[in-house]
């Protein structure tokens, strides 16, 4: 089935989403749209999932014109979607969340799933998925749920799938699997959308690609053009994927960690007795799949886990039993994991988040008093030093991009006197152009001295970046590399493999 | 308002509030002219019909008007003035009622819903009537102390909260529903004390306040208004600033946003819930003072009416804002002074003030149906203020 959209145009105020699109997805193809955050590539494909009524344009599937105001009517025209975020309903079973909306019901009322398992199953085997209808949702991998989400899709007989950042939320072996997959689906006939801004990716599955930026189409390009010409497209400018990293000392030992044991409440350990140690004018990258203890060690470096065990010293001086505050202020700037969760304050604004950690500190007070205009004037200067995009510094920071925030949240973090950073997943979600960006100011942070403590699931991160490799595999670490070490060898240690 | 904290013109923060009043004041319309014997005997004559229900809610309203706010028959050869009586006692009502819809605003805005500015209201008026009956002190250091008194009553009881919540994660909401009825059953077995019980009496009525500790009055004999008010305008220009001028205020709105971003970022989460609901419970122990010192003066079972949960409404309809809860208080002051005379010169009940005050908070926290009878687009709402207490 192939879809066709002309001239799609929407705006939200004064903001051009999208720019007389023209788009066209032909039979069993898959088709990566290429661009950075905020280009416009989820609203499109919300119009064509009927999610958003666009202001004028054209839909067309099998050259046949069609009025998608809802979800239903793309169900109903073959296209399926499968967000970013899952819609699943994490205490139902597999195939009681593919039913939902759509029960057959037996005597009395009662639900019968007999035919959405059989379904399920035939799907399944027949694209080698591996679910089963009677898991529960909460139980299942994130690759699993996703899965399962494609599944309702081609269940409701999608011709054309739309995956809106599919790999967003995966480990690196996930990944894998779903590019397996959408082969898989390819080869069965079925169109899919990829949505995305990782180039990897497009060139390991796309047949074509288009680009967008600024809510315009900006070219299509094959998947054989380079890494670097396919951002250069993306951002509108040259893009260093790879940053420098100039020749620079390494000193003596800033953190030492040593038997660090993190645990749970109720006494289980998250992590059990770590050990390493980040020198002066080093990137130490903890490398490992999500959920295998490094977030809470990443926390525990600022006494952020309640239940620790075991010494963490910066230049020397014992941090567990310090409160957050006393952590920061000994020298230590952390970047959390999650930036809306724990990083920003999302209806104070930019000025005030920029100096949440301060407030209380001249110039920003003195006593209880607090200076609004030099809050203001402090966060203009900061604006010009991280180059934040931004209108004014007034405006909430929900108002910002993502990688803006981040911005706000480094130019925040260095704005003390810093030993260490500790950065945790810093360029999770973000777009190519702030990718290069934190990734140039670590190094430059690394350049002048600092340790840096990266938390990365991202491989090419780690490896662009880190000066030593630690990898931690369900709570320890599984072995320290050099950073020369090859993709392969560190996706297998990742996945528990010590000697492969 | 300062430009780093709000960026909206504030005529349009009133917008959705002003609009909500005028629907429920519609609705309370509707309401008279269907209750009204005489408007219902012209059912059948539809002009005659909108003719007497006109007739009806004009005099309705035109008497809550002269409740609240002027009277023109008030007015006496000698004292042309007195046709003011009427705003007189709306400021009176008013001002504990400020105060603590301040106390619940300021907690709204470092994420925690105080129900219990009905209890703190409650033990601030203990400790002010306390000490204004029976201690003999000096004519203004008395008035001081017994105030004095209440505040710390107030934020002991409201610290409590904060310091269970800090402490166990108890829900502050559970905890103050029932401190409430602690405070009130309190106050009933206080009464029945010889220290408390007025002599020679056996009702529960505590002693007067002495004239030594009660609050100025600011217009002559003839009228009640009190020092009370300007002890509320004060107390409401010291939540603005705290709120937007003091570090202790942007630690409360910080928590009150993201309390794991105020966490990551070295804010003491425990400490601003404790400090907050201490100060809360303060503001409401203030308003206590105020209304025992000011125009009650003496302890009786009923001596914090509805204040407390009035309060709630009001800084709903206030939006949390210091400036709308001064607003939101007079107006409710009005509609509560002038309900009296409505009931008395009309056929209208006193309850339909209540149901206009119903329908305020409801056309606020349901802020669609006011957008969707106006007509407007891009009205802020404050659906988000009124759930976030609850998610704790």
């Amino acid at each position: 089935m192939s879809l066709e959209l002309r001239g799609i145009t929407k705006t939200f105020g004064a903001l051009v989403a999208n720019d007389s699109i023209d788009l066209r997805v032909e039979t069993g193809e898959i088709h990566a749209i290429l661009g950075e955050n905020g280009a416009g590539k989820s609203t499109l494909m919300n119009i064509v999932y009927g999610l958003v009524a666009p202001d004028s344009g054209e839909i067309l599937v099998d050259e046949v014109l069609k009025k998608i105001s809802e979800p239903s009517d793309a169900l109903a025209s073959g296209i399926g979607m499968v967000h970013q975020h899952f819609m699943l309903v994490p205490v139902f079973t597999v195939a009681e969340n593919i039913v939902l909306g759509h029960e057959k019901t037996g005597f009395a009322g009662r639900l019968d799933l007999n035919e959405a398992r059989e379904r399920i199953k035939k799907v399944s085997d027949q694209f080698n998925f591996n679910v089963n209808p009677d898991d529960l949702i909460e139980g299942l991998p994130v690759g699993v749920q996703q899965r399962v989400e494609i599944i309702r899709a081609l269940i409701y007989d999608a011709k054309v799938l739309i995956l809106d950042e599919p790999t967003a939320v995966l480990t690196p072996q996930e990944t894998n699997d779903l590019l397996k997959i959408m082969q898989e689906l390819k080869a069965q006939g079925t169109s899919i959308i990829f949505i995305t801004h990782k180039l990897r990716e497009v060139k390991a599955v796309a047949d074509r690609i288009t680009i967008i930026r600024r809510g315009k189409v900006v070219g299509n390009a094959s998947p054989d053009a380079s890494q670097n010409e396919l951002a250069s497209l993306m951002v509108g400018r040259e893009v260093e994927l790879a940053p420098e990293r100039g020749a620079h000392e390494i000193g003596s030992d800033v953190l030492v960690v040593s038997d660090l044991s993190i645990l749970d409440i109720t006494g289980r350990a998250l992590v059990s007795k770590v050990n390493f140690s980040v020198k002066a004018g080093e990137v130490l990258a903890i490398a490992g799949v999500q959920g295998n203890g490094q977030s809470e060690v990443a926390r525990a470096m600022v006494n952020l886990e309640p239940l620790v065990q075991g010494s963490i010293t910066l230049d020397g001086e014992e941090i567990v039993g310090k409160s957050v505050r006393e952590s920061l202020h000994a020298g230590i700037a952390f970047v959390p994991e999650s930036r809306e969760l724990d990083g920003l304050i999302g209806s104070m604004s930019i000025a005030e988040n920029l100096m949440l950690d301060l407030h209380d500190l001249p110039p920003y007070a003195r006593g209880v008093q607090l200076f609004p205009a030099i809050v203001l004037s402090q966060a203009e200067r900061q604006r010009e030093e991280f180059d934040i995009r931004l209108q004014s510094v007034s405006d909430p920071i929900s108002s910002l991009s993502g990688g803006n925030k981040q911005k706000v949240v480094l130019a925040r973090e260095l704005s003390r006197p810093v030993k260490l950073l500790v950065a945790s997943q810093p360029t999770r979600g973000l777009d190519v152009g702030s990718i290069e960006f934190v990734h140039k100011r670590i190094l430059e942070e690394r350049d002048s001295g600092r340790a840096v403590l990266l938390f990365s699931t991202e491989l090419d991160e780690v490896l662009a970046l880190a000066d030593r490799i630690a990898v931690m595999y369900r709570g320890e670490i599984l072995s320290i590399v050099p950073a020369g070490v090859s993709a392969q060898e560190l996706g297998l240690l990742m996945a528990g493999v010590v000697n492969a | 308002m300062h430009k780093l904290l709000s960026k909206r013109p504030s005529l349009r923060a009133l917008t959705l509030p002003g609009l909500a009043f005028l629907l429920a004041m519609f609705f309370g319309a509707l309401l008279i002219a269907f209750s009204d014997s005489t408007v219902l005997k012209h059912i059948g004559h539809p002009l005659a019909f909108l003719k007497a229900a006109g007739v009806a809610v004009w005099q309705s309203y035109l008497a809550l008007f002269e409740g609240s706010v002027y009277n023109p028959s008030l007015a006496t050869p000698h004292d042309a003035l007195l046709s003011w009586y009427p705003l007189s006692e709306t400021l009176v009502t008013a001002a504990p009622l400020m105060l603590a819809g301040l106390s619940v605003a300021l907690a709204f805005r470092a994420g925690l819903f105080n129900i219990g500015a009905q209890g703190q209201f409650i033990f601030g008026s203990i400790a002010a009537s306390y000490v204004g009956f029976h201690f003999h002190l000096p004519l203004g250091v008395h008035l001081i102390a017994a105030v004095l008194a209440a505040v710390v009553a107030g934020a002991l009881w409201g610290g409590l909260v904060g310091l269970l919540k800090a402490r166990t994660g108890a829900h502050e909401v559970i905890v103050t529903i029932m401190l409430n009825y602690v405070a009130l059953y309190f106050l009933m077995w206080l009464l029945g004390t010889t220290r408390f019980l007025r002599p020679g009496r056996r009702d529960p009525i505590s002693p007067d306040v002495l004239t030594s500790a009660r609050m100025p009055l600011l217009a002559g004999s003839n009228y009640r208004v009190n020092l009370g008010i300007f002890v509320a305008l004060a107390a409401a220009t010291f939540v603005w600033w705290l709120l937007t001028r003091s570090t202790w205020g942007f630690r409360f709105r910080a928590v009150g946003a993201n309390s794991a971003a105020a966490k990551t970022a070295g804010i003491s989460v425990p400490f601003v819930m404790t400090s907050v609901m201490a100060i809360s419970g303060a503001l409401a122990g203030l308003g206590g003072a105020v209304h025992v010192l000011g125009s009650d003066f003496s302890l009786t079972s009923g001596t914090a009416g509805n204040f407390g949960f009035d309060a709630i409404t009001v800084a709903l309809l206030g939006r949390a804002k210091p400036m709308g809860v001064v607003f939101a208080s007079i107006l409710f002051g009005a509609l509560r002074a002038g309900g009296g005379t409505m009931q008395a010169n009309t056929s209208t009940p006193i309850d339909i003030v209540l149901v206009i005050q119903a329908l305020v908070v409801l056309f606020i926290a349901a802020p669609s149906v006011v957008k969707w009878v106006f007509r407007l687009k891009n009205v802020k709402t404050t659906g988000e203020l009124a759930a976030k207490g609850w998610n704790g």
